[in-house]
């Protein structure tokens, strides 16, 4: 257990200043006789700005600077051109890229088309699978629902890291499924190593954030309306595409939210699944900080990434005013 | 038919979510250390488990972690969602918004910003800032637990308390805490979860010194997971399950 | 209900503050992942009394990142050849104390004064190997002698490559006789053009480091490139599987132990490497980890069975025909850009 060199005495500075941060703000609730308690959401306040916004501010300042902290543009010409570093130090060790057949450089560009692409049906295959299941839990008939939430849940109690790589043992060439089917005196099949197991360890660790959001707004839906529907002559067909999805709608926008944003920066499941043969935008983000120890084009990398989710955030928001987004759990 | 339908499907989906957790629970039993082939049953993994100290002090460096940074969140989150749902409008939009930003920023942004205001601040990372940046990261959920309540609660009886001569702390212990308390709670454990299962924030706040259960998995996976790993998931996941059914035992007994 | 919270929170302060604080007795020491026999560990807490803080890391990168940004966190760390050259480069290490260090006489003469440590001031070899083709001779048509067989379509989706771009590059330098230290752009475009080639023709199965030693003892593929201890490590599982050195050439490597500039505890991490220098405990981890040893007096210990294992101690005219890596620190953003179109292809 000694293991833990951290310091002791920065357990209770924080402690410490927990306390200042709550005594504080009662002597100030004291002083005001109450009248504004807006004064409790200071401490969170000061933490906000400590930890979301200062560290934010970081991430700008080195996508903006070079190794030496002076401003540049290059970390995003890099971005656009993933050479454009290399096309610099090929002209100053007297080298033509052009000859060495070294044009305009994809990689980053690439990468990140393909994340999007993969988060795009990663979300698709999730909301294909995860909407009847929604519908069917929510079933009014259906006694069960509420316990089948849970089971939804639980799942993810298991470390996602160990959930996928669960997913290799049974994926691999000599693994279950191949197992079972030479025992049945069929041919293996390669299921690993390529972006369908990828794919399918994303639908698997994100299915249940497209279920529950759905799962909830369907469940809060008035059942009278679709009676009502009933009533004045709609067929059941009718009902459900004119009453049921469109009042779902905000679940399903929470939904796609919740699967499409993590997913676009998913990393690890390519490597352990894909065998690292297709790179998504987070192992791209992971590689360019850590091995490549580039931490300027890291954090362009980072900041591009972040502009692109406000922006379909923005979008969704258009869609869902209310920003059911986070009352979903 | 149509309903025999329905519930096929929905047992086939709940199968696709199950098959790798049992396969995960039944390889922990597996005598040999190969994850294809069944050897006979054996407890030793779990044996081996107790006897490794790296996982022994991961699981303490998680569990705590966890349980900290939930108990400080809460903390720090209710007192946010009162403060401000009692704020204006325009202020109260800015926070909410603010509040949001780490919920949607992906996981390997916030964990690349922490990682670079640690270095900047020359805060050796450990067992601090991983703690740090877990609370960070379960603020928000805990406000967003909170908000509902405090929204569904009548805004006078604060009011009330204090005109019939309670103390501003009085009225928050006694009227308003006690009225968000299952929205509080919803959040701790809320937090709890996230904390136990985070790995990408963890792995950039921390230093290979402290390492929790994700972090100690990712080093492991490189080498091939040893059967060890899902010993302890199986018995964590049977702890969680025992956890929840007597939540909600206590849960229906105070519906009762 | 609020105060038993507290209560339980001020246990649980405590109860980490106790096991806070930069111990007297400590060395922490960062090697690669499983990588000692954790018997050797035990034993020298149990000889010295002072506490082992044992930290792993799987790339040389990681670490060098780690030990820069984080300087004090480290007493004794295990860096290969071309990382010691660049923590020397960038003033991370500092010389060792040889008067504390009895045991190092025992280092094998060829490692004395090796190209990355000339004055052999800042490092002592901890184990060395090669690096060459782990295959399975179930798979193979003939015996496995050339870089060349990584790169032929007969074994499409049956190959194993490093993902590590100096490593997997250097492989394709060889192949091409080029030198794996190369900074020739021309002969690096090269390199990558043939992995991006075999890429595309589909022979690789999957890019990965430690996992494959597991997946070729199970036989997931016919041929991997690995290190030669993983290899004897898989060899010892599967009597199926063969090591080659390839006779075109290729990387032999040391791993140093070396003790960061700003380490806390530079004396206990002087004993601590003079522990794993000490004949028997560095022949209890050569058995161990069947990696070479650069310890004459172990490998006496060891005796036959290590002579005659030519995957751990290979004729002199194999390590002749094989190079160190050396410090490229100054072409690094190439090696990175071109591995980066090598991943990227598809």
């Amino acid at each position: 257990m000694s293991k833990l060199a951290f310091p002791s005495w920065a357990v209770w500075l924080m402690a410490l200043g927990f306390a200042g941060f709550i005594a504080l703000v009662v002597l100030s609730i004291r002083q005001n006789k109450g009248i504004k308690r807006s004064l409790f959401a200071y401490p969170y306040g000061l933490w906000i700005v400590i930890f979301t916004i200062i560290p934010l501010f970081l991430i700008g300042y080195y996508a903006f600077t070079d190794k030496t902290g002076a401003f540049t543009l290059d970390n995003f010409k890099n971005f656009w051109d993933s050479n454009y570093d290399m096309h610099k130090q090929l002209a100053e060790m007297g080298h033509n890229p052009a000859d060495l057949g070294i044009t305009r450089g994809l990689v980053n560009v690439d990468t990140l088309i393909y994340s999007l692409w993969m988060a795009f049906l990663c979300t698709l295959i999730c909301l294909g699978l995860g909407y009847p299941a929604a519908l069917f839990m929510a079933d009014r008939n259906f006694k069960l629902g509420s316990t089948l939430v849970i089971l939804f849940i639980i799942p993810m109690w298991m470390n996602f890291l160990l959930r996928t790589i669960a997913w290799m043992s049974l994926l691999e060439d000599n693994g279950l499924i191949n197992s079972l089917l030479t025992g049945l005196g069929l041919p293996k099949m390669r299921l690993m190593y390529n972006s369908q197991a990828v794919l399918l360890g994303m639908v698997y660790n994100y299915l249940p954030f497209m279920v529950f959001p759905i799962y909830n707004s369907l469940n809060k839906q008035d059942n009278r309306l679709s009676e009502a529907a009933m009533d004045l002559g709609a067929d059941e067909m009718v009902t459900f595409l004119r009453v049921t999805v469109p009042l779902s709608l905000p679940g399903v926008v929470s939904g796609i939210t919740m699967v499409f944003m993590p997913s676009v920066t998913t990393f690890f499941i390519p490597r352990v699944l894909g065998g690292g043969n297709t790179e998504m935008f987070g192992d791209l983000i992971e590689r360019t900080f850590l091995s490549a120890d580039n931490w300027n084009l890291g954090s362009a990398l980072s900041l591009i990434m972040m502009v692109l989710i406000l922006l379909s955030l923005t979008l969704l928001r258009k869609v869902d005013p209310e920003g059911e987004g986070g009352s979903t759990i | 038919m149509s309903k025999f339908l329905k519930r096929f499907y929905l047992v086939l989906i709940l199968l696709f979510l199950y098959v790798p957790i049992v396969v995960l629970i039944v390889e922990s039993f597996n005598a040999g250390v190969s994850r294809a082939k069944w050897e006979g049953f054996s407890l030793r993994w779990y044996n081996d488990l107790f006897n490794s100290p790296a996982i022994i002090n991961a699981l303490y460096v998680t569990v705590s972690i966890a349980f900290l940074a939930a108990f400080f969140a809460t903390i720090l989150g209710t007192l946010a969602a009162i403060g401000i749902h009692a704020m204006k409008k325009r202020p109260q939009s800015i926070m909410m918004t603010l509040t949001n930003i780490p919920m949607t920023m992906p996981d390997i942004v916030t964990a690349i910003s922490l990682m670079l205001l640690f270095i900047f601040t020359k805060l050796h990372r450990g067992y601090f800032t991983m703690l740090l940046a877990h609370i960070t990261f379960n603020i928000p959920y805990v406000i967003l637990s909170v908000m509902p309540k405090l929204k569904q609660m009548n805004k006078f009886s604060y009011e009330a308390a204090l005109d019939l001569g309670a103390t501003p702390g009085y009225a928050l212990r006694k009227v308003v805490i006690p009225y968000v308390m299952p929205g509080v709670i919803t959040g701790a454990l809320l937090s709890f979860t996230l904390s136990l299962d985070d790995f990408t924030i963890s792995y950039f706040t921390t230093s290979p010194l402290v390492q929790n259960l994700s972090t100690l998995i990712y080093s492991e996976a490189r080498k091939g997971i040893k059967p060890t790993m899902n010993a302890l998931s199986a018995l964590m996941f049977i702890a969680l399950l025992i956890l929840l059914l007597l939540v909600n035992r206590r849960a229906s007994m105070n519906n009762d | 209900m609020m105060k038993k919270l507290f209560a339980l929170l001020l246990v649980a302060v405590l109860a980490l503050s106790a096991f806070g604080g930069l111990a007297e007795g400590v060395v922490n020491v960062y090697n690669w992942e499983d990588y000692i026999d954790e018997e050797v560990i035990a034993l020298f807490e149990k000889e010295t009394g002072i506490k082992v803080n044992y930290m792993r890391f799987t790339l040389n990168e990681d670490m060098m990142v780690q030990v820069r940004t984080s300087p004090t966190a480290f007493d004794v760390v295990f860096p290969s050849d071309y990382a010691i050259e660049r923590m020397i480069a960038e003033d991370l290490i500092q010389p060792i104390d040889y008067s504390k260090v009895p045991n190092a006489g025992n280092i094998l003469e060829w490692l004395m004064s090796p190209d990355y440590d000339k004055e052999h001031k800042f490092s002592i070899p901890y184990m060395w190997g090669t690096v060459g083709i782990l295959y399975d001779t179930t798979k193979v048509a003939e015996p496995v002698d050339s870089w060349g067989a990584l790169f032929d379509e007969q074994y499409k989706g049956e190959v194993f490559m490093l993902d590590s771009p100096r490593d997997a590059l250097g492989v394709a330098l060889k192949y091409l006789g080029y030198s794996v230290n190369s900074k020739d752009p021309v002969e690096l475009k090269a390199a990558t053009d043939l992995l991006i080639d075999q890429k595309n023709k589909g022979i690789v199965k999957a890019y990965q480091v430690d996992e494959t030693k597991d997946k070729m003892v199970k036989g997931e593929a016919a041929l991997a490139v690995v290190w030669s201890g993983d290899a004897q490590y898989a060899i010892n599982l599967n009597p199926n599987l063969a090591y080659v050195v390839p006779k075109e050439g290729s990387n032999v490597w040391v791993d140093g132990m070396v003790i960061p500039k700003q380490a806390p505890n530079y004396d206990n991490a002087l004993q601590f490497i003079d522990f794993l220098c000490r004949p028997d405990i560095a022949a209890m981890n050569t058995q161990y980890i069947e990696y070479s040893s650069p310890n004459a007096k172990a490998i006496e210990l060891i005796g036959e069975e290590y002579t005659s294992n030519t995957n751990l101690n290979p004729s002199q005219e194999t390590i002749d025909n094989c190079e160190f890596f050396h410090d490229n620190y100054d072409v690094k953003q190439l090696y990175d850009t071109f591995w980066g179109m090598v991943k990227n292809a598809k």
